[in-house]
């Protein structure tokens, strides 16, 4: 084996068993910094030996007990610098643990219960929203710093910092690893879904041309939301939420055109939305609400919006009372002025454009959607099909100047110039 | 990036197929593992090929042919579509199936529209402008 043919495989290797390696042996150590510095240990000594031996037959219980072996050195070494007595009693008691630990890696479950507790920990609330998204991606999803540097668009120091002052809050705070308690749990998960999430839109909104760790954020999150799934299957809001990144993730061939320019939901090519994630996402949007009854929560609300257009054959037959209604209900228990904007348009497209104005309208003086593009373009949409053509070029316009997206501004300029030609 | 891993079961004739109880238990453990990964996105078993049929075309005209078909091996038994980062984690994955002596497993990448050409994408855009009637399931 070629030492690149080797790395190669260990790159491979390493996406697939480093989040159970890691949580098994914080399981161990109680320590998720530690647990990762053991399995860096493990990945470095198969990068020195596996181009040389080849690849183990089964390559995870290799790293793992490589690193419960580095484990017991790094606690040896500590004994003989601090004090004696005390750390003897740990590394006895490790040791006790880890020969134990053989026996309980052979049940599936525990391993289960290993990555949940992970997962959990990475993504604690007492972490900035920053720090859980880079913890959660390099511990559970494996990716290295320069990847999330390259994903985030951010310097490669600024995430290494993140991780180790994350790393360092989590040991100081003396955060068990756990899975939360009943009373705790719905708060926790929904840090973790919102992690999830986050990390989804941020490869959605990558355009073209960008480098391809942002997009391949979609598929991180992805992998991250069916895993989840898996862990706690009884838990509606999981499968809302992966409902909704299938179904979302079913468009991405679609959203963008030849010349890498943005397109909107109702003009595109539904032959290019993705069946298969349009299928998948309806089945984990049906086990939500099997699971959840009328009682949807955000993301199962918002799958069942993106479920809507999936199930539309062509934009006219998108059935918008639907929409207006599950709008309605996600205002309901997460009010937001984007959500009310939303809403606007279905009723729009539900009773015509005079009806969606009035509520456009009532968000005129929105604080929080003082600088959203979002506001215009839809303003500009509706005046436009009211024929008020010179109030809605103005809107375009005023759009075009709120965008960060450069292709964004391209299609809401060529709007407004449009306007000004049918107006003449 | 998308894989298909195509499963070619080793065995002299279709007929000769007949898993243990053990084999279809090492089967469904290692599906179980690739959706516990998050990476599985369908799987499905095939009928043996002696009950399907393939067309072609010679001389102009469509021919229908009933299986059986005269080599029994090499063909495909079931397939998996796994979503992965590289051919290598495919590669990966399929090493971990049970397989029997003979059994063997064909990994190919899924083309993807942005695979393709500018002009062809246009092309493709302009051949479909109406989605299959599967968009509309359930």
């Amino acid at each position: 084996m070629t030492a690149s043919d080797a790395h190669v495989a260990i790159d491979a290797i390493w996406r697939i068993e480093s989040a159970r390696l890691i949580a098994g042996l914080a399981r161990m150590v109680r320590d998720v910094g530690l647990a990762e510095d053991l399995a860096q240990d493990a990945l470095v000594i198969a990068l020195e030996r596996w181009p040389e031996s080849g690849v183990p037959d089964n390559p995870g219980a290799w790293l793992m007990a490589t690193a419960k072996h580095r484990a017991i050195d790094r606690l040896r070494r500590n004994t003989r610098l601090e004090d004696k007595q005390h750390e003897l009693a740990r590394a006895f008691g490790l040791q006790m643990a880890l020969a134990a630990s053989d026996l309980e890696a052979a049940l599936d479950d525990d391993i289960g219960d290993d990555l949940l507790r992970l997962i959990f920990t990475t993504c604690h609330p007492m972490l900035s929203t920053e720090a859980r998204v880079a913890l959660t991606l390099r511990l559970l999803g494996g990716l290295a710093t320069t990847e999330i540097a390259r994903a985030f668009l951010i310097p490669e120091s600024t995430v290494a910092q993140r991780i180790v002052r994350a790393k360092r809050t989590l040991a100081g705070a003396r955060v068990p690893f756990e899975v939360p308690s009943r009373g705790e749990l719905a708060a926790r998960l929904s840090s973790v879904l919102e992690v999830i999430y986050l990390v989804f839109n941020e490869g959605y909104s990558a355009t073209a041309g960008d480098d391809w760790m942002r997009p391949g954020l979609c598929d991180e999150a992805l992998r991250l939301g069916r895993i989840l799934a898996e862990l706690v299957p009884k838990e509606p809001e999981v499968h809302g939420l992966v409902a909704l990144m299938e179904i979302q993730a079913s468009r991405s061939g679609a959203r963008t055109g030849v010349s890498g320019e943005p397109v909107l939901l109702l003009d595109q090519d539904r032959s290019r939305w993705d069946l298969l994630l349009i299928g998948r996402g309806l089945k984990a949007l049906d086990r939500a609400e099997e699971l959840g009854g009328r009682a949807l929560g955000p993301y199962g609300l918002q799958a069942g919006i993106a479920a809507c257009h999936a199930r539309a054959r062509t934009a006219a037959e998108t059935n918008w009372p639907r929409i207006a209604a599950l709008y309605a209900a996600l205002a309901q228990i997460a009010p937001s002025p984007v959500v009310e904007l939303n809403r606007a348009v279905a009723i729009a497209m539900t009773f015509g454009p005079g009806a969606g104005l009035e509520l456009v309208d009532a968000l005129a003086s929105e604080p929080s959607l003082k600088a959203y593009h979002l506001l215009p373009s839809v303003r500009g949409d509706l005046l436009e099909k009211l024929g008020r053509l010179d109030e809605a070029r103005a809107e375009f316009e005023r759009a075009a100047s709120l965008t960060h997206n450069e292709r964004e501004r391209e299609l809401l300029l060529k709007r407004s110039r449009a306007g000004a030609i049918t107006s003449r | 990036m998308r894989y298909m891993m195509f499963m070619y079961p080793g065995v002299p004739t279709e007929a000769d197929w007949a898993p243990s109880a053990d084999d279809v238990a090492a089967m469904t453990r290692y599906n179980e593992e690739l959706t516990r990964a998050g990476v599985l996105l369908a799987l499905d078993g095939l009928h043996p090929a002696s009950e399907g049929a393939r067309v072609s075309v010679a001389g102009g005209k469509r021919v229908v042919t009933d299986g059986p078909f005269a080599e029994a091996k090499e063909l495909v038994g079931g397939y998996w579509i796994i979503q992965v980062k590289s051919k290598q984690e495919a590669v990966e994955w399929a090493s971990r199936c049970p397989l029997g002596p003979d059994d063997f497993i064909e990994v190919r990448r899924v083309y993807e529209m942005s695979d393709f050409p500018a002009d062809v994408q246009e092309a493709a855009g302009e051949l479909s402008s109406q989605p299959p009637e599967q968009t509309v399931a359930q």
